[in-house]
């Protein structure tokens, strides 16, 4: 697996052994937590959930008084933070299986539901699976420009791309109707490699899905708001943008920001545990916070901790992020972090520049990280084999 | 009321059912998940710790001999097991009798002896099981119980007591030494109160002769051949009481319970076992391999993503038996628990529900 990321003293060589070692440590590291988790985690994300609960609640007893401007205010600001934990610290952690160890039936990934149109079984799907097997690798992760967007030099410019900032504010926008598409991968349908009998079921479960998600915010509460109706629906329409706005950035700031790589698939065949770390490692982005921030994104704020352990517990990650650093400093691996602004700012950067014809943009600068690989005895010549 | 609820629930809380709410602000307030509330706790005999339990309005009681599972949370993790309750199962009243016995390995049994208090709540799942006495009585019962097998036997005990039953009943129970006894006082004033009540304890530890046999059972109850006898108790009372109503040609007239101890400290090494895949009713020699393997050779294709540990799609439930997870090294033998097939390899026999 040759690995190209910027360093600045030139390619960075990781033997082996070295690699082998990365995986123990942090196979230790996965152990010692796994061990550690009990009544205080439990209690935290029922904490989140208790929380969650309160501003919805708040929230929709607030729109009540919406024809003051300030409660209207209050109302969104109170729905949106509700929705922004459920979908994140709860919804995406539970449904990663972050807390089935609780063996609590009501938290277990294989039932949760979250509060955003996407059916939980179908993003069980296309994230937990597919994007988080094949993190980073071309053409087998979806999440890499889901479809519509020029996220990585490696993808194909057309002329279709110049559109590549508007597509990615629409899917801003819209995001949670984004999500909810993305099993159905709709491009595949489209250049044929999908049929449309394949996905007839997917759409079943998604109009169910949205279809009461819809009647929920749109119908049935601004309607409990009697003539306040128009009112109460703008609030809950608004709430859901607020949504949508904050979880596009934070998840388009875990992969695409400058210095994230991507993978070919020849690199990423037959791949040992330490490798696949390594992958997760390179493919992943932090941002720097608070710990509000932290909370208030799910925790993906550590999307490189995310990455190496999606199922352990997210509250896990804070503590455990000096450690991973630490681990990458040893090695000389690049640990992505930065302020908030500074990985949006990359990630819109990067939006603008692959819109652009790959002659008027310059190729970024890149040092390579080699991972040498074992030879495979199974697999042929040995040419294959690192680079 | 109920229309209305569920139409809140449709609408309103979607995508989180009305309970998760409730809950939050008592947790016996849920609607259909069923909790009860500990509001006495006795410490009677030793080892043993009796509970009495306030179910939420769903419960609809238990037909004597038959058993509950409760869900306690233990360290953050919630554990299940099943029990008998030992009270009459007269339905006017509600409540839940349950006497445990803290066995060395059980994590549960341990932690209930050790911590229950009055006010603590735990999870609750509607009566079930067919080891139960029939409509109408028989005319004559045999109730032979050994150590904690006591407690099916004990409510149907005090059942046929509390509806002045007038047939004839032998009540045989094995256990160490009298102080073990849950209950001895009461059952002394049972048979007191009833002439038809015989109850009787045997001590093979420290007795001579006290071992179940066929004198035995005729000295104390000569009319046994006509009787039903109910019997629950670890597995060399149960054998004992077999060997002889079999040699008796009475065998339809045994109505027992298996009697399960804390599972026993397994070899993890040791591939052995049957695989039984239950969901489909394909059965295989355990080979050692993991559980989405083993199901795949035996022509079973469940669903799966990652294959290694991270997507959850292989997540099924094992219904009983003991599995390892190779990520962590963990045995669990809890019943009824979702597993991730991908990671899990099965210690022992294993029931799948694919
Ligand atoms: S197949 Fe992904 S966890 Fe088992």
């Amino acid at each position: 697996m040759a690995i190209l990321t910027e360093t600045t003293e030139g390619p960075l060589v990781l033997s082996v052994e070295q690699v082998e070692e990365i995986g123990r440590e942090l196979d230790a590291l996965r152990a010692r937590i796994t061990e550690d988790l009990g009544a205080g985690d439990r209690e935290y994300i029922y904490n989140v959930i208790r929380a969650q609960r309160g501003f919805e609640i708040a929230g929709r007893g607030l729109l009540y008084l919406g024809f003051l401007p300030p409660f209207w205010l209050a109302g969104v600001a109170a729905l949106s933070i509700s929705k922004i934990l459920d979908n994140m610290e709860i919804g995406h952690n539970v449904m990663h299986g972050q807390w089935d160890w609780m063996r609590e039936p009501t938290l277990n990934s294989r039932v949760f539901e979250w509060d955003t149109v996407c059916p939980g079984d179908q993003w069980r799907h296309s994230h937990n699976y597919m994007h988080h097997t094949y993190t980073n690798i071309l053409d087998m992760d979806r999440d890499i420009g889901y479809g519509i967007l020029r996220v990585d030099e490696a993808q194909s410019w057309n002329v279709l791309r110049l559109g590549n900032p508007l597509y990615a504010f629409i899917l801003m926008v819209a995001f949670e109707w984004g999500v909810m598409g993305h099993d159905l991968e709709v491009e595949n349908i489209v250049r044929g490699k999908k049929s449309w009998s394949e996905i007839k079921t997917l759409v079943k479960g998604q109009m169910r899905k949205a279809g009461r998600q819809v009647l929920k915010d749109y119908v049935v509460f601004p309607a409990l708001t009697g003539p306040l109706f128009l009112s109460t629906l703008t609030a809950n329409f608004t709430a859901n943008i607020v949504r949508n706005l904050w979880t596009f950035s934070i998840i388009f700031c875990g992969h695409f920001p400058t210095g994230v790589q991507t993978f070919t698939q020849e690199e990423c065949a037959e791949e040992t545990q330490g490798e696949w770390y390594v992958r997760q490692m390179l493919g992943s982005a932090n941002i720097k916070g608070s710990k509000l921030f932290h909370i208030m994104s799910g925790n993906l704020s550590h999307q490189i901790e995310h990455h190496l352990f999606p199922d352990l517990p997210a509250n896990r990650y804070p503590e455990i992020a000096p450690e991973v650093k630490a681990l990458c400093e040893k090695h000389g691996l690049p640990y992505n972090t930065g302020r908030f602004a500074k990985q949006i700012g990359s990630v819109w950067g990067k939006l603008f520049k692959l819109a652009l014809p790959p002659f008027l943009v310059k190729n970024s600068q890149q040092a390579g990280v080699i991972v040498m690989r074992r030879v495979q005895p199974t697999t042929a010549s040995p040419k294959e084999v690192g680079v | 009321m109920v229309g209305l609820l569920d139409l809140v629930s449709k609408t309103m809380t979607t995508p989180h059912p009305l309970d998760r709410y409730l809950e939050l602000v008592r947790p016996t307030l849920t609607r259909r998940s069923m909790r009860a509330e500990i509001t006495h706790v006795r410490r009677s005999a030793v080892g043993s710790v009796t509970l009495t339990l306030k179910p939420g309005r769903q419960w609809s009681g238990h037909i004597a001999g038959q058993y509950i599972q409760i869900g306690v949370v233990i360290d953050g993790v919630r554990h299940t097991r099943c029990y008998s309750p030992v009270n009459a199962d007269t339905r006017r009243d509600r409540h839940i009798e349950l006497t445990i016995k803290a066995h060395p390995h059980g994590l549960v049994s341990n932690h209930l002896h050790e911590n229950a208090i009055p006010g603590m709540v735990v999870d609750l799942e509607p009566a079930a099981g067919v080891f139960h006495l029939p409509q109408p009585r028989p005319e004559r019962i045999v109730l032979i119980s050994g150590g904690s097998g006591i407690t099916p036997v004990l409510s149907m005990l005090r059942t046929l007591a509390n509806e002045g039953y007038r047939g004839e009943i032998l009540f045989l129970h094995y256990n160490r030494s009298p102080e073990y006894v849950p209950h001895r006082q009461e059952l002394e004033a049972i048979a007191m109160q009833h002439g038809n009540v015989r109850v009787e304890f045997r001590y093979p530890e420290t007795q001579r002769h006290a071992n179940f046999g066929y004198d035995e059972l005729e000295a104390l109850a000569p009319w046994f051949p006509s009787a039903q006898t109910y019997l629950c108790g670890p597995p060399g009372l149960m054998a004992a009481v077999r060997t002889v109503y079999e040699a008796e040609q009475l065998g339809d007239r045994l109505h027992s319970e298996e009697f399960t101890l804390a599972t026993a400290v397994v070899n993890p090494e040791d591939a052995e076992g049957k695989l039984t895949f239950s969901g489909s009713g394909v059965v295989a020699e355990n080979s050692g391999e993991t559980l989405l393997e083993q199901a795949e050779s035996a022509g079973l294709s469940p669903e799966y993503g990652c294959r290694m540990g991270i997507c959850f799609t292989c997540t099924a439930v094992k219904r009983s038996g003991c599995t390892r997870n190779l990520r962590t090294g963990e045995l669990d033998s809890d019943p009824d628990q979702p597993i991730q097939l991908c990671i899990s390899a099965p210690v022992g026999d294993v029931d799948i529900a694919i």
